[in-house]
This record gives C-alpha cells, sequence and structure tokens, in this order.
C-alpha cells in the first residue's frame, strides 16, 4: 500500500505517503473542489428514496452478516419499487431469450430458440449498425422500437402515434429531467417554476433543486383518495407567480408514493387548468400498466386531451413510460421513453440536437423496452407462457395491494388509502407530541425520527413522508407492496408491534 | 421557440449534425430508388462506432458473458464455456434477486467496480479503491455530471473550464448546456497536436476577467486530432494544473486505441502519483468507455470515472446527487464488467479471445498508418500521424474563393467544402470547425474504421473530389 490513513485525535487528520507526511492544512492548500466550491444547487439536491435511511439499512445489512445486537436477523427492503430484487418476480421469459438473442445472435441457432421470439430479434438487428446491439443508435432509438411504441400508443388511445414523436431515453428519469431543462429560463430573479404534488417522487424535487428552478407545490386530497383539485391546483399557481415563471406541471398518475389512479373527471380538469395558465403537461405515467382495484381505470393524458377536441388538443405535453415498472419490472435496464405530444417542430429540432450530444440512450435498454411493448401475441409459441407469467406477476401484486391497504388501516393510529396503482402504500401515522418534540431536537423530520427507529427495531427499511413532502403536521412512510405476500404479512406485523410499543414510550 | 431555454439553443453537436442529417437523407433517396447521385452508397465516416463501420464484429466472449447474464438457463448447456459461466455467476450473485433487471447501487455493480479497480492498479501501480470508481451510461454521461459539480451558478462570472481546441464536441455542447465559459486552447498542429504550456498559460489569462477558471480537459488520446501525449507533455500540464488549481477532466476512452511504434499511452493518474508531493494530492477525473478500445460496444453505453483524492464531503454530494437517477443501465455495467476481466492465459475462452482481439487490433494499425499516408499524398492537404484513437483529422487548403462562396452562405468553409464531398461522393465526414479549430484553417475528420479497402476507395474519392474542388475554386 502506497498511502496510509491514520486516524488521529480529533481534528488532524494525516496522509502519509511515499514522498512525505503531509498534513490536512496543507493538502486543502491545493484543492480545486471543495465543499465551498461545489456547484450550490448540487448541495441542494436530495432524494430519499436512497437516502439516509436507506443507507443505515446497508450498514445494518453489512452487521448482520456477522455477530450483532440486533433482534432480528434480516433487514426488509421495501423502500424501492425494484420488482426483481424484492422477490416480487423473476425475470419474464421471453423478454430474457429476446435480449439475449439479440445479444448474441448464435443462440438463436438452436432448435430451442422459439421461433417468434427469433424474428423479433432479426427484426431488431436488421436496423442496428453492422446488424450490432453494440453500435450507436440513432439519439432517438432505435426505429423499428419507436414504431412499436407509436403503434402501443394508437392501440391504448385511439389516436395516431408517430415513431418521430418517440423519444427513447436511459429511464424515464433520463428523460424527465431532459423535458424539464427544456422549460428551464435561466433566470436567477425569477426561475422557471414546475407544479409538482404533494406528495411527489423525488426526482422531481431532486431534478428542481439541481436546475435551480422554483417548485410551485401543489398539495394532493388524502382526504378524497390523493385527489387533485383544481383549487388548490390554483391558489399553488397564484401564490408563485411573485417569485417564478410558471412553465409546467407535473401529474404522476397512477401516483408514487400515493398510488390513486385519477378518475377520467379529474384529469379533464386538470387539462383545463394547465391549458387555462399556459402550462406545459408532463404526464409520468411509468405506472400506467400497474392499475390494481377494481373500479380503477387508466386514462392516459394524451388520450383524454383529444377525446376533449380543441382546444385542448393542441396541447404541448410529454407522457413518459418505464422499463422499470408494470409486470415486466426490469429496472436495472434502464429501458423508457416518452412521446411529445404537439410540439413545435422548432423546437424538436433544438431537442433533437440535444440529445444528440449524448449520442443515444442504452441500445440494451431499448431492446429491453422493444421486447415488453410487443409481447407474444395469441397463436405465437412463446404466447402462453408469457401469459401466464404476466398473470401470475399481475395477479401478486394486485393481491398485495388489496391486502397492505387493508392490513394498515387494521392498526390503531394509522390510516391508509386504497393502493390503487403503483407499487406502494403509504399510511399515515399519528406521532405522539413528544415523539415530534424529540425528533425536532435531533434535527429530524418526525417520521423520519419514527422510520429509522422502525429500522433499528424490526429491520425493516421504509421511506419517511418527509422525503416525500406532505402536508406540514402530517406523517407518513412509504413502503412498497413487493415483498413476497408472506414476508408482506410479515412485515405488518412486525410494524404494528412496534407502532404499539412507539406509541406507549412516546405517550 | 421563444420560451424554450436559451442555453438548449447554443448547444451544437457536429458529429451527428447537418451533415450527418444530410447523408441520412441522400441514403434515403438511394434506398428508395431513384435518384441522380454519382454514387450508390454513403459511406458514413463520421462517428467512432466500430460495429457500425465495419471495422469487426462484437468480440464473442463479451456477448457469451452478456448473454448468460441476461438468460442463466443458457449457462447450463455443454456449448457454454465453463470460464464464462464463473464470470455470470459472480455478476448475477451480487444483483437484487439474482437478476440483471434489478436497480444496481447508484455507482454500480461491486464486482464490476473491483475488476475496474483492479485493472487501473495492474496499468498504474497504485492502489484504486472500488468506492471511487462510478459507473455510468457512457462516457459522456459521466463527464456531464463531473463538469456539474464544477459550476458556480453565477451568470455574472461564471465557471470557466478549459478545453483543447480541437476537441470533441461534447465539451463545447455541454459547456453551453451549463452556460460555463469556455476556455479555449489550442493544440499545437505543427508539433504532433502536443499542448504547449505557454499556450495553456495564455488562453487561462485571457479568460480570467470572464470566468471563474475551474478545471481543464484533456483528452488523451486526442479526439479528433489523435495523438498520444508523451510522458513529458503530460508532467507539464499536471504541474500547470497545479499552480493554477485547475481540477483535471481525463478523457483517457481511447486508452486502448495506440498504434504507432513510440506512441505509449501514460494515465494522467500515474504521471499525477509519480511525481509525487504536491501532485499526488491533486483532485481529477479520469473517464473509461466500452465504446471505443478494441471491444466498441458503442450501444451498451458502458462507462466509467474514477474520482481521484476527491474531498470526502464532496463525494457524499457526489453520491447523493447520482442517487437520484438510481444508477446506470446494468447491462452496459455488465458490458464493462466483460472488457475490463478478459480471459486469461490458460483459461477456455483465452485462445478466440486473443485472436478476435489481435485481429481488430492489427486491422486498427493497419489503418491508422495507412490513411494519414495517403492523405498527406493529396496535394494541398497534411495530416499529422494518427498515433491513437480512431480518427484521421487532415487539414486542408481551401481556396479563397471557395471561402468567400462559403461565407455569403452563411457556412463554414470547411462545412461547404464537406457538403460538397457528401453531395459528389457519397462520402459522410465532419467539418473541422464543429471541432473548432485555429482561426483561418480548414480540417475535416474521418474516422479510420471503414474495412481497408472502402478507406482506400474513400481516399481515392476524396483525392478526385479535392482535385477538381480546387480546379472549380480556382
Amino acid at each position: 500500500m502506497l498511502a496510509i490513513r491514520c486516524r488521529l485525535p480529533i481534528n488532524s487528520s494525516r496522509i502519509v505517503s511515499a514522498a512525505g507526511v503531509i498534513t490536512r492544512k496543507e493538502q486543502k492548500r491545493h484543492a480545486s473542489l471543495t465543499m465551498e466550491t461545489l456547484n450550490p444547487l448540487v448541495k441542494e439536491v436530495e432524494y430519499a428514496v436512497r437516502g439516509p435511511i436507506v443507507i443505515r439499512a446497508g450498514e445494518i445489512e453489512k452487521k448482520l452478516k456477522g455477530s450483532h445486537n440486533f433482534p432480528f436477523d434480516r433487514v426488509i427492503r421495501a423502500n424501492i419499487g425494484d420488482c426483481h430484487a424484492s422477490g416480487n418476480q423473476v425475470p419474464i421469459t421471453y423478454i430474457r431469450q429476446f435480449v439475449a438473442g439479440c445479444t448474441y445472435p448464435e443462440l438463436m441457432k438452436s432448435s430451442n430458440f422459439p421461433s417468434d421470439i427469433k424474428s423479433r430479434v432479426e427484426r431488431l438487428l436488421s436496423v442496428c449498425g453492422g446488424k450490432s446491439l453494440g453500435a450507436y443508435t440513432e439519439s432517438q432509438g432505435i426505429i423499428t422500437i419507436r414504431e412499436d411504441i407509436a403503434a402501443y400508443i394508437q392501440q391504448r388511445d385511439g389516436y395516431p402515434s408517430d415513431p418521430n414523436n418517440i423519444y427513447l431515453c436511459n429511464g424515464a428519469s433520463d428523460g424527465i429531467k431532459t423535458i424539464i431543462k427544456l422549460l428551464m429560463n435561466n433566470n436567477l430573479e425569477k426561475p422557471s417554476g414546475i407544479m409538482i404534488p404533494v406528495p411527489q417522487y423525488p426526482l422531481y424535487s431532486a431534478t428542481l433543486s439541481e436546475y435551480g428552478a422554483y417548485q410551485i407545490e401543489y398539495y394532493l386530497d388524502e382526504g378524497n383518495n390523493w385527489a387533485l383539485n383544481i383549487d388548490e391546483l390554483e391558489r399553488a399557481l397564484n401564490q408563485s407567480k411573485d417569485r417564478c415563471v410558471p412553465r409546467g406541471m407535473v401529474i404522476i398518475n397512477p401516483g408514487n408514493p400515493t398510488g390513486q389512479v385519477l378518475s377520467r373527471d379529474n384529469i379533464e380538469n386538470v387539462i383545463r387548468f394547465a391549458h387555462k395558465h399556459q402550462l406545459f403537461v408532463v404526464a409520468d405515467e411509468v405506472y400506467q400498466e400497474n392499475v390494481h382495484l377494481p373500479g380503477s381505470k387508466f386514462f392516459s393524458f394524451k388520450k383524454t386531451l383529444m377525446d376533449l377536441g380543441a382546444p385542448y388538443n393542441q396541447m404541448e405535453m410529454a407522457s413518459f413510460h418505464s422499463a422499470s415498472k408494470g409486470w415486466h419490472g426490469e429496472c436495472g435496464s434502464r429501458g423508457g421513453y416518452y412521446e411529445l405530444i404537439n410540439i413545435d417542430k422548432d423546437v424538436r429540432v433544438q431537442v433533437n440536437k440535444l440529445i444528440s450530444a449524448c449520442l443515444c440512450s442504452t441500445a440494451w435498454g431499448q431492446a429491453v423496452m422493444a421486447a415488453i411493448i410487443n409481447p407474444p401475441k395469441e397463436g405465437e409459441p412463446s404466447y402462453e407462457l408469457y401469459k401466464q407469467e404476466r398473470s401470475a406477476v399481475v395477479n401478486r401484486l394486485r393481491e398485495k395491494a388489496e391486502l397492505v391497504g387493508r392490513l394498515f388501516n387494521s392498526v390503531e393510529g394509522v390510516q391508509c388509502n386504497p393502493v390503487m396503482g403503483a407499487m406502494y402504500a403509504f399510511p399515515r401515522i399519528e406521532l405522539p407530541k413528544k415523539a415530534i418534540e424529540h425528533a425536532k431536537s435531533k434535527n429530524m423530520a418526525p417520521d423520519a425520527f419514527y422510520c429509522f427507529q422502525l429500522l433499528e427495531k424490526t429491520g425493516i427499511c421504509v421511506v419517511p413522508g418527509s422525503g416525500f413532502k406532505q402536508s406540514p403536521g402530517t406523517h407518513h412512510f412509504r413502503t412498497t407492496i413487493l415483498p413476497p405476500v408472506d414476508q408482506m404479512k410479515d412485515m405488518v406485523e412486525k410494524f404494528r408491534t412496534f407502532h404499539l410499543s412507539f406509541l406507549r414510550e412516546w405517550k | 421557440m421563444a420560451n424554450i431555454n436559451p442555453r438548449v439553443i447554443k448547444v451544437e453537436y457536429a458529429v451527428r449534425g447537418p451533415i450527418v442529417i444530410r447523408a441520412g437523407e441522400i441514403e434515403k433517396q438511394i434506398k428508395e430508388g431513384q435518384h441522380n447521385f454519382p454514387f450508390d452508397r454513403v459511406i458514413r465516416a463520421n462517428i467512432g462506432d466500430c460495429h457500425a463501420s465495419g471495422n469487426q464484429v462484437p468480440v464473442t466472449y463479451i456477448r457469451q458473458f452478456l448473454a448468460g447474464c441476461t438468460y442463466p438457463p443458457l449457462i447450463d448447456s455443454s456449448d457454454f464455456p465453463s470460464d464464462i459461466k464463473q464470470k455470470v455467476q459472480r455478476l448475477l450473485s451480487v444483483c437484487g434477486g439474482k437478476s440483471l433487471g434489478s436497480y444496481t447501487e447508484s455507482q454500480g455493480l461491486i464486482t464490476v467496480r473491483e475488476d475496474i479497480a483492479k485493472y487501473i492498479q495492474e496499468r498504474d501501480g497504485y492502489p484504486s479503491n472500488p468506492s471511487d470508481i462510478y459507473l455510468c451510461n457512457g462516457a459522456s454521461d459521466g463527464i456531464k455530471t463531473v463538469i456539474k459539480l464544477l459550476m458556480n451558478n453565477d451568470p455574472k462570472k461564471p465557471s470557466g473550464i478549459m478545453i483543447p481546441v480541437p476537441q470533441y464536441p461534447l465539451y463545447s455542447a455541454t459547456l453551453s448546456e451549463y452556460g460555463a465559459h469556455q476556455i479555449e486552447y489550442y493544440l499545437d498542429e505543427d508539433n504532433n497536436w502536443a499542448l504547449n504550456i505557454d499556450e495553456l498559460e495564455r488562453a487561462l489569462n485571457q479568460s480570467k476577467e470572464h470566468c471563474v477558471p475551474r478545471g481543464i480537459v484533456i483528452i488523451n488520446p486526442g479526439n479528433p486530432t489523435g495523438q498520444v501525449l508523451s510522458r513529458e507533455n503530460i508532467e507539464n500540464i499536471v504541474r500547470f494544473a497545479e499552480k493554477h488549481r485547475l481540477f483535471i477532466l481525463a478523457d483517457e476512452v481511447y486508452q486502448e486505441n495506440t498504434y504507432l511504434p513510440g506512441s505509449k499511452f501514460f494515465s494522467f493518474k500515474k504521471v499525477l502519483m509519480d511525481l509525487g508531493a504536491p501532485y499526488n494530492h491533486m483532485e481529477m477525473a479520469s473517464f473509461h468507455s466500452a465504446s471505443k478500445g478494441w471491444h466498441g460496444e458503442c450501444g451498451s453505453r458502458g462507462g466509467y470515472y474514477e474520482l481521484i483524492n476527491i474531498d470526502k464531503d464532496v463525494r457524499m454530494q457526489v453520491n447523493k446527487l447520482i442517487s437520484a437517477s438510481l444508477c446506470s443501465a446494468a447491462w452496459g455495467q455488465a458490458m464493462m464488467g466483460a472488457i475490463i476481466n478478459p480471459p486469461k492465459e490458460g483459461e477456455l475462452s483465452y485462445e478466440l479471445y486473443k485472436k478476435e482481439r489481435s485481429d481488430i487490433v492489427s486491422r486498427l494499425k493497419q489503418k491508422a498508418d495507412l490513411v494519414s499516408q495517403l492523405f498527406n499524398s493529396v496535394e494541398g492537404v497534411r495530416c499529422n500521424a494518427v498515433m491513437g484513437a480512431m480518427y484521421a483529422f487532415p487539414r486542408i487548403e481551401i481556396p479563397e474563393k471557395a471561402i468567400q462562396h462559403a461565407k455569403s452562405k452563411n457556412m463554414a468553409p470547411d462545412a461547404f467544402y464537406c457538403f460538397q464531398f457528401l453531395e459528389k461522393t457519397g462520402v459522410c465526414v465532419v467539418p473541422g470547425s464543429g471541432f473548432k479549430q485555429k482561426p483561418g484553417t480548414h480540417h475535416l475528420r474521418t474516422t479510420i474504421l471503414p474495412p481497408v479497402d472502402q478507406m482506400k476507395v474513400m481516399v481515392e474519392k476524396f483525392r478526385k473530389f479535392h482535385m477538381e474542388f480546387l480546379r472549380e475554386w480556382k
């Protein structure tokens, strides 16, 4: 080892290098990137889904491998919407066969390789440079995939979709950041403002912090299944007008962390509101294939926009979808796309130019998206297995969605809105005053304090509601519904025990 | 257009810019049948894409590894090489649910980072810590992240980053997007595109009114220029950066593309460390990619950066920043994992890998040599040696009349030249103006990737076109 770092008392830290001893003070003299000079906007960024509590969960997991004092022997990770990791499912067979065939076409010579998947592979590779997934693709993504996505959207909505309006990206997160970037005005005094729901998926607040944009927070109505009230939208917008130039509005439907699936009416009203105020609609629809409860139906913003006719059907919007969710859950692939609707053609040229500088999104992610958006059809060799695998996943999710909402509601002092869609439950917890004071004395959000206690005492890792923002004075946490049914039941029982004991302790 | 982000409008990226769009249109027309072009195909020599250009097919063990990670039942087949099977199992063992479909740690899968750290350690002889390794969606993604850290968000005196001229236009595009100041330092064409310290000092001094200089980008081996910097040159740059407290961004994605005898790649990190104090405490980032080298897996968007001597609090901020996008493409990480840890002598897959790799490398070497020779044999064209990377960047003398004509059309003279070249021969290269260059000089960048025959044809077409062009615009 050339460099040894050793700890000395309190303020000094020494680094011994081959050339001699250098004290920390001298080292700082040469520093070109310190906390003082780091981009101040980067310091503002927070992302709770992989934040402090998750870091702590990782530390605990490490300790559990050896000798430890924890009253549990495993960490239950219910912090992130990752289907494969959580044990909700294994990968869908035809998807992996397809991607494997695209990766190593030799495989398809085997008689075992399903012929319907083989023709899909050949179709994709035929438009790749050198017939290889290792070539850069067009910046918007491979044409056959965009055609299939356009066909999917058209089938879903009954309105035409043009492959030229489809953009494949490195997961929806990447696309969302690109679109929000377009709306920025780079005016420090009166920055662009984007309306975001509270509670929200913290990619939005993180991105707006990173861009120095103004966050126009609109509260979802917990008493009404997390609906969007137009009065509340108007209030939020009006109050923001001094401080920003409102440019866009984010709607997450189905909702994350809140799990609501918006009614048709609600979507129509939101569209009318956005039109009235000339806001660009950012429709985060990545959970469009995660609708669980009977009576919940997904309505796409685009379809609703088009159905409303003029002038709404000319509004500019973007809709996002992802390979990470649904019944396929291929988070690691970073597959995703957005459709730009009614975009000015000159603006589109600018978008194309902007994305070209990073060349293209991951071709393997594009291939995963291709597989997902164009599954085997009835009569094809891979259809039966696909159908079976898909229903098993969907039924499991449905079962857990229903169960988890019910179980949380059976715990005293806990109220949980139904999990209509997406992958999370977001129960509201009443916290005793003493606990709230104690948390504040430790400079922690009360539900963060609560969740850390839950983690340390039961091994369950969930994300505090404060990580998603919430109505002041309320406390929540978000858990996924992804671990297997038994584990979920176990989790809620552990939670029940912990909660009652927490109430007693802080009475 | 009135209210789109004004910085987005400033972004340019010539490698996929107007001339490439035009090449695509021409290709379509040729495909559709009826056309008047005096050629029947477009030769795309605009982008460093090995598979697409026909330089090579994918390396076998890499694709077997990736296929095994994708669909593990494959590895149980008796055909599947056992050494690759083990590598697959090792990777999947650290994936959530043993699936590449899980989000990975935000910095990337631990086994891949361990292998990268080992690769770096072996290359340099200095320790490398997996905690300092960050997998990203291609080096481009990592470069944007690191540059972002250096931004100060002060529109009056923005952060300034030193970038070479000529440069790979991701840098100018990113700095435009971020509203940063571009401190341009000219590479020395007469001296194999070396970096002169006097020139660095000049550029820096002239920028001080307009910006707060924060970092310096060095592309080594160079793109588009193809130089491989001497050890001494690198040492001087390190001293310069230390003197001015600049963060070093070492774009080293072509570290495995060096061709000429006498061109040896020296990593910035190694040189930094060898120089001892105070240099060995300087902060820097080094970038590598799955897209180049002998593997050329551009579509995978595999890449990584190593953060060296970074303040620990800053590192926490970086980790927090990248966590919001969760992680880079797992398949790209697996790709990087395959590349950085190839079969070893004695292992089953070694012989085939060795053969495939040497074929690719010797082809590239052959073409690197051939192409600059051929360009230098054309009158009025001068091409520096292609020491490394994947491009030739010949300098062309353009007649005054043509220059005036181009200006009347609001085009850079070499852009006009390249468009003519495309329309008359079907060859698509990128004008030197897309990379910036010394005012009054004109260049074009071609890759050396098409097969040898095609490259020869290309240069002959170029020779003929160039002679005619000189005659036409005399």
